[in-house]
Order: C-alpha cells, then sequence, then structure tokens
C-alpha cells in the first residue's frame, strides 16, 4: 500500500470536499427558503468563473477587485434570477419547478460555451509562492487559499443565520412560511436574497476551483456531484451539507485510491458518489442530519 | 351522435362507454386516420431528408411516450430515460448479434428486457417520491452509463456494436423510405395501446396514484405494485424506441446517451403536455424540429451583419442547446400543460367562432 499517495489523496479529498461542502450549502440554503431543488447550481460556478476570469484577462484588473466585482454581478444575477424565472413557479408542482431549473441549466451551460469557448482558460497567477510545505506535503497555495475562503464562507454562513436579522427572518420562513408573513417578514425578499447569496457564494467557490484547475464547462459537474453530499448530510440541514460534502470529497478520492492501486477499472472516482447516493436513499433517505419527514410507501 | 363534429361544453356522457372512447368524436378519429395514411404515403411525396426527420420523430416519440405515462400519468419523475432507451438498442443488438435472433424479433424482446431492468429500478423507486426519486434516477443514469461503457460482452465497450437492418421474408426495411414503415407501425401499436391502457382499471389506477397517493391507497390501489408497474411500463416504451433507433443507424453507441438527452426527452414530455398521449408526439416533433428552425434562423442571417457580430455559425451547436433551454423555461412559463392544451384551446376556438364565449 502506497501510504504517501493515500495521504495525499486524502489531502485533496478534504480540499475538494470543503468546496461540495460550500455549493451544498448553497444548495440547501435555496431548499431551506424556497423548497426548491436548484440543478443549476454548478452554473452559478460556471458564471461566476467565467465572469471573473474575463474581468482579470480582459481589463486587467487586480483580483481583488475583479472578484469583488464577481460577487456583486452574481448578486444581483441571482436576484434577477428567482424574481423573473422563478417567481411565477411558486406553488407549481415539483415537476415543473425541477424542470425549470434545469432548463436553466441547459441555457446557461450553452451560453457560457458559446460567450467563452469550450477549451479550459487558466488564471492569470494570483499567489507569487507557487507551494509550500506542510508536514512534508507540498500543497499549492491556492489549495490553502480554498480551505481558508471554505472556512472563512462557513463561518460567515453560521454568523449569518445564528445572529443576523435576516438570517433568523431566513430560518422562520423556511419554519413556516405563513407564521413568518404574519410576524411581517417579506417571504419575498427571504426567497430572492436566499437566490443571491446562494448564486454569490457559489461563485466564490467557482473562481476557487477556477483558479485552481482552470475555467471549463467541466465546473458545472459540481452542480451535480452536490447531489450525494447533500442527500448525505440531510437535504434541509446546512450542517450536514458541509459534513455530506467533506465525506464525499474523501470517499471519492480513496475511491480513486483503490481504483488505480486495485482494481484498475477507471473512472470509479466519478461514479463511486453515486453508488453511495443510491445506498443512502435506499436505507437513510433523510440524510444524516435531516427532518425525518419522508413518508415511507 | 356518433358523427357529430362538435362537442357540447360540460360533461354530457350518459354511459361508460362513451366517457371512455379513445377518440371523443367521429372528426378526431378521422383525423388521426388520415394522419397515418399521410405519413405512409410520403415516402411518394417528399424527400428523404424529411422522412429520416419523421424516423426520428417516430421511435423518440415512442420513448417519450414511455417517459409520458411515468411522469405524466404516474406523477414520477424520472431523469434517467436515455440510459433504458440506450439499454433497448443495446439489447437487441446484442440479442441479434450474438444469439443470431432476427430484428423483427429482436425489438419486441429488447422491449421486454428493458421492461426487467426498470422493474428492477422501479422497485426501489417506488418507495422514493418527488425529488427524491429524481436525484435517484439521476444516479441511476449516471451509474447505468458507467455500465455500459464497461460491459464489453454485452454494448462493445466504447466502440459500440452493429445492428442488422430489420427484414421480413427476405426483404429490407433497410432504407429510410421503408424503415418509415416499421416505424409507423410500432407508433400506432403503440400508441394505441398506451390509449387502451389509459380506460382500463391499472391506467386510471395509475392517475389515481398521481392525483393523491393517500386517497388512492385508500380505495385499494396498490401503491408499490402501480409505481413499479408504470417504471416497467416506461421502460417498455423507452426500450422499443432504443431499439428501433440502433436497427434505423445499423449502429449503436454509448456516444448521445448521457444526461442532456434523458433531459431532453423531458422536454419533449413538458412541451407535449403531461398526461397526454397526441400532445407526447407533439412534443416530440417540436424537439426534433426545434435544432432544425435553429439551423434555419442562423443559415437566413448568414452573412449578415448580427452573423458577424455574433459569430452564429460557430456557435451552432451552442445554440441549439440554448434554444431546448429557453423552449423548456418559456413553455414552463407561459404554456405549463404543453402544446396539448394550446392545441385545444385552437380547436375551440374555431368551433365557437365568433362568439368565443
Amino acid at each position: 500500500m502506497d501510504f504517501h499517495l493515500l495521504f495525499q489523496l486524502s489531502m485533496n479529498g478534504l480540499i475538494v470536499g470543503t468546496l461540495y461542502g460550500v455549493v451544498g450549502m448553497c444548495f440547501v440554503l435555496i431548499y431551506k427558503a424556497s423548497q426548491i431543488v436548484n440543478f443549476a447550481q454548478g452554473e452559478f460556478l460556471l458564471i461566476g468563473a467565467w465572469v471573473c476570469w474575463w474581468l482579470l484577462t480582459k481589463y486587467q484588473l487586480p483580483f481583488v477587485w475583479g472578484f469583488l466585482a464577481t460577487l456583486v454581478f452574481m448578486m444581483v444575477f441571482g436576484f434577477l434570477l428567482q424574481v423573473i424565472v422563478l417567481r411565477p413557479m411558486i406553488g407549481e408542482p415539483v415537476i415543473s419547478v425541477i424542470m425549470m431549473t434545469i432548463g436553466l441549466s441547459i441555457f446557461f451551460q450553452a451560453l457560457m460555451k458559446w460567450i467563452f469557448g469550450v477549451l479550459p482558460q487558466p488564471y492569470p497567477p494570483v499567489f507569487s509562492v507557487k507551494s509550500v510545505d506542510i508536514f512534508g506535503l507540498q500543497v499549492q497555495t491556492v489549495y490553502l487559499m480554498a480551505m481558508a475562503v471554505s472556512l472563512v464562507i462557513m463561518i460567515g454562513f453560521a454568523w449569518f443565520f445564528k445572529m443576523s436579522r435576516m438570517g433568523l427572518a431566513m430560518r422562520a420562513t423556511s419554519f413556516d412560511q405563513q407564521v413568518a408573513q404574519s410576524l411581517g417578514i417579506s417571504v419575498r425578499q427571504v426567497f430572492a436574497l436566499s437566490w443571491a447569496i446562494s448564486a454569490m457564494v457559489s461563485a466564490v467557490a467557482g473562481v476557487v476551483v477556477g483558479v485552481v484547475n482552470g475555467v471549463s464547462s467541466a465546473l458545472s459537474f459540481f452542480g451535480i456531484k452536490v447531489f450525494p453530499a447533500v442527500i448525505l448530510g440531510g437535504l434541509d440541514s446546512i450542517v450536514g451539507s458541509v459534513l455530506g460534502g467533506l465525506i464525499i470529497g474523501v470517499l471519492e478520492n480513496w475511491a480513486q485510491f483503490a481504483d488505480s492501486q486495485y482494481l484498475k477499472w477507471g473512472n470509479l472516482y466519478e461514479i463511486a458518489p453515486f453508488y453511495v447516493l443510491i445506498v443512502i436513499l435506499m436505507i437513510k433517505p433523510y440524510g444524516l442530519f435531516g427532518k425525518r419527514d419522508i413518508e415511507r410507501v | 351522435m356518433a358523427t357529430q363534429a362538435f362537442r357540447p361544453c360540460g360533461d354530457f356522457k350518459s354511459s361508460y362507454a362513451a366517457d371512455q372512447t379513445i377518440f371523443p368524436t367521429a372528426w378526431s378519429r378521422n383525423f388521426c386516420i388520415l394522419g397515418v395514411v399521410l405519413v405512409a404515403a410520403a415516402p411518394f411525396l417528399v424527400d428523404r431528408y424529411v422522412l429520416s426527420l419523421l424516423i426520428q420523430i417516430g421511435y423518440l416519440g415512442i420513448a417519450a411516450l414511455g417517459l409520458n405515462i411515468l411522469v405524466g400519468f404516474t406523477g414520477q419523475i424520472s431523469i434517467g430515460h436515455a440510459v433504458f432507451f440506450g439499454f433497448g438498442g443495446f439489447a437487441s443488438c446484442f440479442l441479434n448479434g450474438k444469439a443470431g435472433i432476427p430484428p423483427i424479433l429482436s425489438i419486441p424482446l429488447a422491449g421486454l428486457m428493458t421492461t426487467a431492468v426498470g422493474l428492477v429500478f422501479g422497485i426501489p423507486a417506488a418507495r422514493l417520491k418527488g425529488l427524491y426519486l429524481a436525484i435517484a434516477t439521476l444516479a441511476a443514469q449516471f451509474i447505468l452509463l458507467d455500465f455500459f461503457g464497461r460491459a464489453e460482452w454485452f454494448t462493445g465497450g466504447s466502440n459500440g456494436t452493429v445492428a442488422d437492418p430489420v427484414s421480413l421474408f427476405g426483404f429490407k426495411f433497410d432504407h429510410d423510405e421503408s424503415f418509415l414503415y416499421v416505424v409507423l407501425f410500432y407508433v400506432v401499436v403503440l400508441y394505441v395501446a398506451a390509449a387502451n391502457l389509459m380506460r382500463t382499471r391499472d391506467g386510471r389506477a395509475l392517475v389515481a396514484v398521481r392525483d393523491y397517493y393517500l386517497a388512492a391507497e385508500m380505495m385499494g390501489v396498490n401503491l408499490t405494485k402501480y409505481r413499479t408497474l408504470s417504471f416497467g411500463i416506461s421502460s417498455f416504451y423507452a426500450g422499443i424506441g432504443g431499439a428501433l433507433y440502433a436497427h434505423y443507424l445499423g449502429f449503436m453507441s454509448i456516444e448521445g446517451l448521457d444526461i442532456s438527452f434523458s433531459i431532453q426527452f423531458l422536454a419533449m414530455v413538458i412541451i407535449g403536455g403531461l398526461g397526454s398521449i397526441m400532445g407526447t408526439l407533439m412534443g416530440t416533433a417540436f424537439m426534433v424540429l426545434l435544432p432544425q428552425g435553429v439551423n434555419f434562423l442562423a443559415r437566413s442571417l448568414d452573412g449578415s451583419a448580427i452573423d458577424h457580430a455574433l459569430g452564429l455559425h460557430e456557435g451552432l451547436p451552442f445554440l441549439r442547446e440554448m434554444a431546448i433551454g429557453a423552449a423548456i423555461i418559456l413553455f414552463l412559463i407561459f404554456e405549463p400543460d404543453g402544446l396539448a392544451h394550446r392545441w385545444k384551446q385552437i380547436k375551440a376556438y374555431w368551433k365557437l367562432y365568433p362568439f368565443s364565449y
């Protein structure tokens, strides 16, 4: 057994896992607030990463300003998306809402390919130091940044939902919309804001992945990979989505380890999370932390 | 009045037979027969390109009808229909190539094999509902597609397999002109079968499960049985569609069986109208003709200023994808009941003209 490789892969898994966790949190945020399963989550990453890339390369903005401009853009984008496209869908059956987000996902994926092409584009270098030495492992600086950014986002989410007025309003809305409304919370505002925040934070994850791997339409696959993570953690639990993301991230890297060392099947890295997904849905469909309100039939 | 062309508003049926007819008026029946005759005469009327589109509408329409039975009539969501379509194609190639069964038999057999696979996936699916089922079928899509790529004995791996053309008593249906009749035969048989299914006890049970599963269970409908059954029926249609596709192209590979194909099936069903049998065919036709329409538009703008500014020519594949996404979004916002509903409104408008009330 190659312990060094296993350790390195576990490390990768943790880093990718925190990113899954961040995207999962955004996904859960939308689901909790507006009961919409967002199949277009991956496109938020994609759009955010492309917009930031465009600002950095075309206008030569410094990274910080380009990044902030991207966040503002994505916030407006998420807000408009909810108001224009998803507000008419309130009260429609589940299938229609799911199809709507799938339609959005196809549309924006193709739009991004059309505007920016299909070839992966590297980001301009963000850090001057390429990699640092931690416990004898060479870790790329961008990976460290990814970890740091994810942790900051998670702490930010915790603060937002525990302390801030709007966060409390959102939790009240997800608990019971009618009661929240009778307490003077604007449910429409909460819906729109949840989409805006979700789009913005997803874009952060998109930019981070873009800096690490370059931007390409493969980014939108994060939106699919997030399903195993959030189902494992429980669809309506933010803590669960973070934990689910970490578990799925480590698990797929272990699957790759087992695959490359012993099984030689190939492609297990991509498929293993979906086997996990099926198993969870069979034995514990509400996930680790989800509310147990699923009726077995 | 069997010959009436006009149907009064409201439900004035006085017998079960009248309530259960496939065609509510004689005109609607004649219209369908006329449609079938016109398609049958198509090889003498139109060129090969139109024929290939008709064949495409045929085999995709069969598979889409299966999805409509699952989604529109039973209320289950599947985001993995393309892999069942693919399984039908591979199964028919396998039966034909490895076991030497002639295609005329291997197509229905492939349908039955796909039914078996659908039932296996349907058993766990019967325990889940709504979005959990959607996510489970999403996983099934990836797992089965991975299996197709791996199982070389069955699918030929990444190289794909070849399929013989359909033949009957030595006559080979290997041209568009002749294969059209094979597809037409299957479309007519399977669409009539679906229309009949909805008149039976089982069909009504499916609708009851969709409308409210608890009420259905109280009425004595076995939920697990009917949810699994609808998965089986849907896979059967998908399998037949896939098998026809394989024998039409003479080749089957995992190319193009990805999730976007599954979504296209869903789009056909949504655009056609959930729970409408003829609507499925309209939705399929819409989805088949949509890329052609985009091509046509782009070509008519060729060389113009818009073309240069936007790079329409290079972006054509992406424009087609965008059109699919936009069609889904626009239909869901403006016409959530699909083309079938719009068609009904158009008919009502002309029947009641000029007094629309």
